[in-house]
């Protein structure tokens, strides 16, 4: 079978993001950029099921700038065999991410699609469910553990009270959480070998999906700050001042 | 028009991130409606239409509902969306599974985990795990929006909604329930508690947390734990506090060998007062934390047991 899993370049984790002081958005410049965190553990899943032998075929796709090949090339670098770039500069909404999505899925004919179930930059937590209903498919969202068996997939997800499982038709969406597993790091031949796997070049407009954004962003702010207190010296000392200040 | 407010329960009791979410709604757009989605869900919507504000309480009592799976809820949902302008969510994991699918059949965006209602078509929403704060405003169209329910006041009681039995929707037949391991518990739920303790990896072990279960007994508090902790087998995963586990923002969070990873922070730095305890004392957790102990939590912890015994606790 045939495994999609979209992938998103976004600012690294470990970078600690700087407001714009004209309240337009994010610095991007010069900062790190990596794969969304979510993604990486969605190619390790669609690599895993590979080596496995119940996928055959591996397609990452990034919507994004034209610098997002780089992220695409890091998945081809884990395992993925091609990948497909839809060029597109500035913010791309969810419901956008999606309609281009089915656009693909619908061309490449995937079994399984494995993404993210949210990126780290806008923390929507949309994509995947959206493209499962513009599909008409079933989702495990949240996942925690991937059961492929004939015609279904048993996904557990992660939820608020603990773990929940669902039986989900293929072809199906699933969206990783954090414990599915552990992604690997491309070690340099593969890394070598990604440079000669192809990736397409597409346009939102091949797809005939129109990007403008329908939410408008009229700022980005700093959150309120939180500064240090005070340092106290034993246990009592800290539940007295927990008393006083009335939250014991 | 009208605003729905899908209501979280377990069939039995309506969690109270349906009452703040109805706050939300009310400022959005009025009357406020509430859809109760479950099997044998009579005890949920007798609760719902208590909620000071809802005009009237929606009720699909059908086993297709019994664990509110995303496929037969879109459907459900779809079929009385025409009337409301407005469907908001808590920002639950039953939320935001099913929501974003109703904003793509709509045809319309979905606005995530919004933080303020600034006007009936802005909203302000984290990003960045909490580290900015973007402010959006819809277009026209149906707004669909999930809600981070720890920053708003619960709607009042005192409420009488009219009761309205809907019939069950079609069943997609994509995705069925397939079972449950949820996590027991006596201690109050980690999102609704006034005091939160927290364990980071400094517990060393899953056994360590009992630790921090002892006090939290005293204090009537739930017990969190921040990824490190939970990465490493010592509790489950539902008890981790962060920006890919659960917001808190109890009146006093108190967190236990936690050294206090932006990641961490977001999920816990609205709380009213952050105490930490942590022997390294150039950890970022005191760089928010409104008292700070520089101690050896196997030592703290125990004292404090006692102490809280001596106070009467």
């Amino acid at each position: 079978m045939k495994v999609l899993v979209p992938v998103k370049r976004v600012i690294d984790y470990n970078v600690k993001v700087r407001v714009k002081s004209d309240q337009s958005g994010v610095d991007l410049a010069n900062v790190k950029m990596s794969m969304n965190p979510f993604d990486e553990i969605a190619v390790e899943e669609a690599v895993r099921l590979k080596e496995k032998g119940k996928a055959s075929e591996i397609i990452a796709v990034s919507i994004g700038p034209q610098q997002a090949s780089e992220t695409i090339r890091t998945a081809l670098a884990m395992g993925a065999d091609r990948g497909i770039l839809v060029k597109s500069e500035g913010e791309v909404e969810p419901l956008v991410v999606a309609k281009i999505l089915k656009a693909i899925v619908e061309a490449e004919k995937p079994d399984l699609v494995i993404t993210g179930k949210q990126a780290i930059d806008d923390d929507s937590n949309q994509t995947g469910q959206m493209l499962a209903a513009l599909l008409g498919w079933g989702q495990g969202t949240f996942a925690h553990k991937l059961e492929l068996n004939d015609g279904t997939a048993r996904i557990e997800r992660e939820i608020d009270g603990g773990l929940q499982t669902v039986e989900v038709k293929l072809p199906a969406v699933m969206t990783t959480d954090l414990r599915l597993n552990e992604p690997r790091y491309a070690s340099l031949p593969n890394i070598m070998k990604a440079k000669k796997k192809p990736i397409e070049d597409k346009t939102p407009a091949d797809y005939g999906v129109d990007v403008t954004p329908r939410l408008k962003v009229l700022k980005v702010s700093e959150p309120p700050k939180r500064s240090a207190g005070v340092k106290v010296k034993s246990v009592a000392d800290l539940l007295d001042k927990l008393t006083e200040a009335g939250v014991l | 028009m009208a605003s729905l407010v899908l209501a979280e329960h377990d069939n039995q009791t309506l969690s109270d991130t349906t009452a703040k979410t109805v706050t939300a709604a009310a400022a959005i757009s009025q009357p406020v409606h509430v859809l109760v989605a479950g099997f044998n869900c009579g005890a949920v919507s007798d609760a719902a239409a208590k909620i000071a504000g809802v005009e009237k309480v929606l009720v699909a009592d059908d086993a297709l509902y019994a664990h509110r799976v995303a496929e037969t809820m879109e459907t459900l949902i779809l079929s009385v969306a025409e009337k409301y302008d407005a469907i908001l969510a808590p920002a639950t994991t039953t939320g935001k599974n099913i929501l974003p699918r109703v904003a793509a059949k709509l045809d319309v965006p979905q606005i995530s985990e919004i933080l303020k209602v600034v006007s009936a078509d802005t909203f302000e929403r984290p990003i960045y795990a909490g580290n900015a704060i973007q402010t959006v405003q819809a277009s026209s169209g149906k707004k669909i929006i999930t809600v981070r329910t720890t920053t708003f006041k619960a709607a009042g009681e005192g409420g009488n909604a009219q009761i309205e039995k809907i019939a069950a929707a079609s069943d997609p037949g994509t995705a069925k329930f397939a079972g449950e391991a949820l996590s027991k518990s006596e201690r109050p739920e980690l999102t609704s508690a006034k005091i939160v303790i927290s364990g980071g990896r400094g517990l060393g072990s899953g056994e360590n947390f009992k630790l921090i279960e002892r006090v939290a007994d005293r204090l009537h508090a739930a017990v969190g734990a921040s990824r490190a902790a939970v990465d490493a087998g010592y509790v489950p995963n539902d008890y981790q506090v962060g920006q890919t586990g659960k917001v808190v923002a109890p009146a006093l969070y108190l967190a236990v060998g936690i050294s206090g990873a932006i990641q961490h922070l977001a999920g816990m730095k609205d709380s009213k007062v952050i105490a930490a305890i942590n022997k390294d004392e150039e950890a970022p957790i005191f760089q928010v934390a409104d008292f700070g102990l520089v101690a050896d939590l196997f030592q703290a912890l125990p004292e404090m047991d006692q102490e809280l015994a001596k106070r009467g606790r």
